[in-house]
């Protein structure tokens, strides 16, 4: 799993509550064997017209969202279904981290499995996110996961909450299947006494 | 000493709490673990490049639903990728010995219709799959929950996964359904009510009379879309209905085996007094036939109600919300749903694709005809729902009524197999889900019960299932 420690990035705002996983990847974009390639078919159906091409009032589409890792997205993003795709086709098109004030329960344990941070903030952070991300399109700013703070530009920095173990393992790219496998006499021992 | 009352979901998850160091996930157990093709490939790959073998062939259990087609199983699959996707689920399967219920099976199916068919799904289990609707296996008191596709590794690799203990939330059902009105009806009301993020970091459990008076299968749809409230798993207690469901199946326990299997099973329901984290109550006798209007199953009404406003909300996110929800939909605030036209209407998913289902359909459709103009499409869970529905005739009854009888599959659930909604049109769907093109490209999706869908199919519009009973 790619490290994660510091981020610092211009923002790209996608005001929508509960952006569902069917949004971030339609289910036709599924149909692969493997991970790659996946970054194209991000939000397919709100960013591309039906030519293909890419339609030029999506938040994506502007200018100042070209090369910004940090989605800013609506409440409850990531419901929906299980599709790992969601986390491989953000990560994919070059996001690192959404912001959002709250995520979905799979979408959260898939995107922390592969390097994509979510930061959850308060509301009133967020409604503070959304009114930057308008004026100044483009915004820059920093996520320190060690000190768990989202820093905007004004220099004000808020902190977001996560658990010390997903943290952990962000901070040194360690995957979890490792750890698990390291539990080997206990899941045996397990095993003995129960099937 | 007295121990502290506990759930279900308490005494489940502690029964399969393998370790636990501090400050970080549990390591939990898993029973049973259900693949698919289209959330499995990747997994594989990965066990390949670390050297790794699937620990529980035993307990791993393979079908392909989401990207067949449900014309013939004896057709060539057209569709390149899926076909690919779909050998690539047989390869794997015989490469690590895993038990395949394959395209020509008789007992192949969607996934969350197979498991409780085949007695696979029992009380007090931990069951996973690399699909959200995995919360369907719930209705049996089994700890059932959707995972990504690296959880899939991870249990294919140790048969446990890394779980955070999520915190308990009781819906509690008063009352009795009235006629017309079925359990699809109670969870799109329970979702309606405290919408698609209500139940996030929680785990269900349905409570109460409504509940309990339930079939099996009837339970499995308000488990099915648990995940539709935010919560990963929906559980009901077991009691002599899923004691009476399970008995004789092929994968459940026989004699000796069997009888200690329901004392411990009688076991596993909520103590007196134990403490959920949060509640909600509804009154099944208070509900109406639910239909949704938005484009996500928080966005329910009774049937006979009316479109909100968006103006008459007053957080901004929300009237956001909602407007680009009508825009989609094509309805205007304030105008009713009852008489609205659709094109489509789908009979099917793994909410309800099951026997009782679709005799429910048949039952309105007998003697009458598909509207002009609609079309139709019944999809059976699996082979054996197929099987007996024909062997009750059900599959005539859709066929003389002018509907378009299948093999089993997720077919327009999902849309990534051939069966879909063109853009624009419109579709009741006894499925789960109505997000913007979750049927198909542009596609506008009204999700209800088999009965509301059977109604809109004979009259070519959004009707009250209780004026046709």
């Amino acid at each position: 799993m790619p490290q994660f420690t510091t981020l610092t990035s211009r923002l790209v705002a996608l005001p929508v509550n509960d952006i569902d996983t069917d949004q971030i990847i339609p289910a036709r974009y599924l149909k692969v064997t493997d991970k790659a390639g996946l970054g194209a078919a991000l939000f397919a159906d709100w960013r591309y017209d039906a030519d293909g091409s890419p339609k030029p009032d999506f938040a994506l589409n502007q200018p100042a969202a070209q090369g910004a890792q940090i989605l800013l997205a609506g409440d409850n993003f990531g419901c929906g279904s299980s599709r790992e795709h969601a986390p491989w086709a953000l990560i994919g098109y070059g996001f690192r981290a959404v912001i959002s004030t709250s995520f979905a329960d799979i979408f959260r344990n898939n995107a922390l499995k592969n390097g994509l941070l979510p930061v959850v903030v308060d509301p009133a952070t967020h409604a503070e996110l959304l009114e930057l991300a308008e004026e100044a399109p483009g915004a820059t700013l920093v996520v320190d996961l060690a000190a768990q703070t989202l820093t905007l530009p004004g220099g004000r920095a808020v902190s977001f909450p996560i658990d010390g173990f997903s943290k952990a393992c962000l901070l040194k790219g360690t995957d979890e299947l490792g750890y698990l496998l390291s539990f080997e006499p206990q899941i045996a021992a397990y095993e003995a006494v129960h099937s | 000493m007295a121990t502290m009352p506990q759930t279900l979901f308490e005494k489940i998850w502690d029964a399969h709490v393998v370790a636990q160091e501090p400050d970080s996930p549990a390591v939990l157990y898993i029973d049973l673990h259900l693949i698919h093709e289209v959330t499995s490939p990747q997994a594989f790959t990965g066990l390949r490049a670390r050297g790794l073998k699937v620990r529980r062939p035993d307990r791993t259990v393979a079908t392909m639903d989401h990207g067949i087609p449900t014309y013939s199983p004896d057709l060539p699959i057209l569709d390149e990728l899926a076909a690919r996707q779909i050998k690539a689920l047989e390869d794997n399967c015989a490469e690590f010995g895993i038990r395949l219920y394959g395209l020509r099976s008789p007992n192949r199916g969607i996934v969350h219709v197979i498991g409780p068919e085949l007695g696979l799904t029992q009380p007090g289990m931990t069951i996973v799959c690399g699909d959200s609707h995995t919360s369907t296996h719930g209705a049996f008191g089994a700890l059932a929950f959707g995972i990504g596709t690296s959880e899939v590794e991870m249990v294919l690799a140790a048969q446990c996964l890394l779980q955070r203990k999520p915190r308990t939330y009781q819906v509690h059902v008063e009352g009795q359904l009235g006629r017309g009105v079925s359990s699809k009806d109670i969870i799109l009301a329970l979702i309606a009510r405290i919408g698609v993020g209500g139940g996030t970091g929680h785990v269900f459990e349905y409570t109460g009379p409504a509940i309990r008076a339930l079939t099996m299968e009837q339970r499995m749809t308000i488990c099915n879309m648990s995940i539709e409230g935010g919560a990963r798993a929906g559980l009901i207690a077991p009691d002599e209905t899923t004691f009476d469901y399970l008995a004789g199946r092929e994968y459940a326990p026989r004699g000796a085996a069997w009888d200690a299997a329901v004392a411990r099973w009688r076991q596993l329901p909520s103590d007196e007094g134990a403490v959920y984290d949060k509640t909600v109550t509804l009154d099944a006798a208070a509900l109406e036939p639910m239909i949704t209007y938005g484009t996500n199953p928080g966005m329910g009404l009774p049937i006979t109600g009316r479109v909100p406003d968006p103006d008459t909300l007053s957080d901004a996110n929300q009237k956001l919300a909602l407007d680009k929800a009508l825009k989609y939909m094509g309805l205007r605030p304030g105008q009713p749903l009852l008489g609205q036209p659709v094109d489509v209407v789908f009979i099917g998913s793994c909410t309800n694709s099951r026997l009782s289902d679709l005799r429910l359909a048949a039952g309105l459709f007998k003697g009458r005809k598909v509207a002009p103009g609609v079309r139709v499409l019944v999809v059976p869970g699996s082979q054996e729902v197929k099987k007996q529905a024909e062997a009750e005739g059900l599959d005539r009854v859709f066929r003389e009524a002018g509907a378009d009888w299948r093999y089993a599959g997720c077919s327009m659930c999902i849309a990534m197999n051939g069966d879909q909604l063109q853009p624009g049109q419109y579709a009741v769907s006894t499925s789960n889900r109505n997000f913007e093109g979750r049927q198909g490209k542009g596609g506008r999706t009204f999700l209800a019960s088999p009965l509301t869908a059977a109604a809109a199919a004979i009259t070519g519009c959004i009707t009250d299932v209780r004026t046709m009973l």
